[in-house]
């Protein structure tokens, strides 16, 4: 991802966006809060131009990222025989679903951040006005921006191949529509599982500064996300196979929520514990954000000492 | 042909030397490995013990079939990641003009110039599996199946790599292209289960646009006898086909390069 970083200084003004430097900060709560609005908004505007660049890159990548639409071929042909919890047209519209949401919380931080701390580019953004953290962030939201026509056509795809998903079978008619309220929450779910996701990464990232090669290390939480995310089975299954045990011990782990319980949420007629969802979506975050300024400080330190 | 091989052995002690250095890596690809593996029998499990059998197979076979994906991911880490990941640096960088003026050929030198023993544990974990799934076959195979069944992962080993080759061709013309890597890697872990088990539009890509099946379906099936020899042809001529193909590609690209200065 190193090209991505090429020729982009967030902190340099806009001619209708940022502030000039040297202007005069703004003044109370409200106006402080528009300034951080146009700040965001710029840059997140100023990151997908940037990825518009890499469209081809970002279709690749959205096909190497299609294992939930290769798990649907497997299970759609399991749950026709009604062995398992979800039935067929659940199971269709699952994975087509947890392919929605593995699309839009891809995370690829510890990657740019590992470039940037070995080549020395982070230095600039220290002195940008504004923490480097965000650069990161909205970069993938820039990036998320330039995905949406691919997944849609991934999307058609998968719906070409089982019209029913969309259209409903005849033992249970009907378009897929999980309802308005169930949508919205799920849209905030998906960001939220994004934030997780790119938390996560970007908090093992920080070992950077300690190690040559952290991206040695993504596997180890990449391995079981891929697993026990719900990508690969629902976690429903596990409670039908293995007892409440195993299902409340995937729980507990951070993965499920980043895409089974999104994604569940857009399933209609598929329970999801809707509070503890996001409560405990909201607990990670904290604790990954938490994990990340604590080693980003401490490597600071280290990165400052190697003469940077 | 002497020379090659005493290349090779200097390519990869040196690989080897080099790699040594980050020793802690070995313990990562360990753990990788057996965490991917409990997380595949996991989910392979969770099929055949609600009772559903992957396209009909029983669970030892199945069991086989990922072991070979296993061991074929792992050769595939070892041997052919390492110099396809180069071939786009050496185009951008220019340093393909310092490899086609060695007196060596160029495919072979890109193929062979690197060697990462990360993957080991990986084509260990697969032949490991394999070799338990096999033991448990209520009667061992016929010297023959054992010999096609061999074969059959011979000739999935040239497949990869020549599918891999052609995508490194191809940067010589679009510079940038090591998503295309991971795209065909993603569409190629279809493998890890039997292809029958998948829906028919599946089964088709699986076969006939991508050929997944050729990979881990075919060997384990001509192991267990299902008298699939027509197909263990037609991923021997599958192999040769793209091999030559990759070759002849590789030769229009050269063709094509215009070096970095001009």
């Amino acid at each position: 991802m190193d090209g991505f970083s090429e020729n982009i200084d967030p902190s340099r003004p806009t001619p209708d966006g940022l502030p000039e430097p040297g202007s005069s900060p703004p003044v109370g709560p409200a106006a402080w809060l528009r300034d951080r609005l146009r700040r965001t908004r710029v840059m997140t505007g100023v990151f997908y131009a940037l990825m518009v660049e890499y469209r081809i890159e970002i279709l690749l990548w959205a096909v190497a990222t299609a294992l939930p639409l290769i798990m649907l071929g497997l299970w759609s042909e399991a749950a026709a025989s009604g062995k398992f919890v979800l039935g067929p047209l659940d199971t269709m519209r699952y994975f087509i679903a947890v392919f929605v949401v593995r699309q839009f919380t891809v995370a690829w931080v510890l990657y740019d951040f590992e470039y940037h701390v070995v080549s020395g580019k982070l230095t600039p953004f220290l002195l940008a006005p504004c923490d480097p953290t965000w650069r990161f962030f909205l970069i993938h939201i820039g990036e998320q921006g330039c995905r949406l026509p691919f997944v849609a056509a991934l999307v058609g795809f998968a719906m070409l191949i089982y019209p029913e998903a969309l259209r409903g079978t005849e033992a249970r008619p009907g378009v897929w529509a999980p309802g308005w309220g169930r949508f919205a929450l799920a849209v905030l779910a998906v960001f939220l599982a994004f934030a997780m996701r790119f938390f996560m990464q970007y908090a093992l990232a920080m070992l950077a500064f300690w190690v040559e090669r952290v991206s040695a290390l993504e596997p180890v939480s990449f391995v079981p996300y891929v697993f026990l995310s719900g990508m690969v089975f629902p976690v429903t299954q596990l409670q039908a196979q293995y007892g409440d045990w195993a299902y409340e011990l995937v729980l507990l782990t951070p993965f499920p929520w980043m895409a089974w319980f999104p994604a569940s949420l857009l399933v209609p007629g598929v329970e999801v514990p809707i509070v503890r969802g996001f409560a405990t979506q909201l607990v990670w975050i904290g604790v990954f954000l938490v994990l990340q300024r604590f080693l980003w400080h401490r490597g600071l330190r280290k990165y400052s000492a190697m003469g940077a | 042909m002497h020379r090659y091989l005493l290349t090779v052995g200097r390519f990869w002690s040196a690989s080897i030397a080099a790699e040594a250095e980050y020793r802690a890596n070995f313990f990562l690809a360990l753990f990788t490995g057996l965490m991917t593996l409990g997380g595949s029998v996991l989910s392979l499990h969770l099929f055949y013990g609600a009772g559903h059998e992957l396209g009909g197979w029983p669970w030892y076979q199945a069991l086989a079939v990922m072991g070979v994906y296993t061991f074929l991911s792992g050769i595939q880490q070892t041997l052919l990641q390492p110099n396809r990941a180069r071939v786009t640096e050496y185009v951008r960088e220019g340093k393909l003009d310092f490899i086609l003026l060695k007196p060596m050929d160029s495919q072979f030198w890109l193929s062979t110039h690197r060697i990462s023993i990360w993957g080991l544990p990986d084509v260990v974990i697969g032949v490991l599996l394999t070799g338990y799934a096999i033991r448990q076959m209520p009667e061992a195979p016929g010297a023959w199946a054992a010999v096609g069944a061999l074969v059959g992962v011979a000739s999935a080993v040239c497949i990869l790599y020549a599918l891999g080759f052609i995508l490194s061709a191809i940067t010589v013309w679009v510079v940038k292209l090591d998503n295309a890597t991971m795209a065909l890697n993603a569409l190629l872990e279809a493998g890890r289960y039997p292809i029958p088990a998948y829906a028919p539009a599946y089964r088709i890509l699986f076969t006939f646009v991508l050929p997944v099946a050729f990979m881990t379906t075919v060997p384990v099936q001509v192991l267990y006898g299902q008298a699939w020899w027509a197909w263990l042809g037609g991923s021997l001529a599958y192999a040769i086909g793209v091999l030559a193909f990759s070759r002849w590609l590789w030769n229009r690209a050269l063709g094509s390069y215009s070096s970095a200065s001009s």
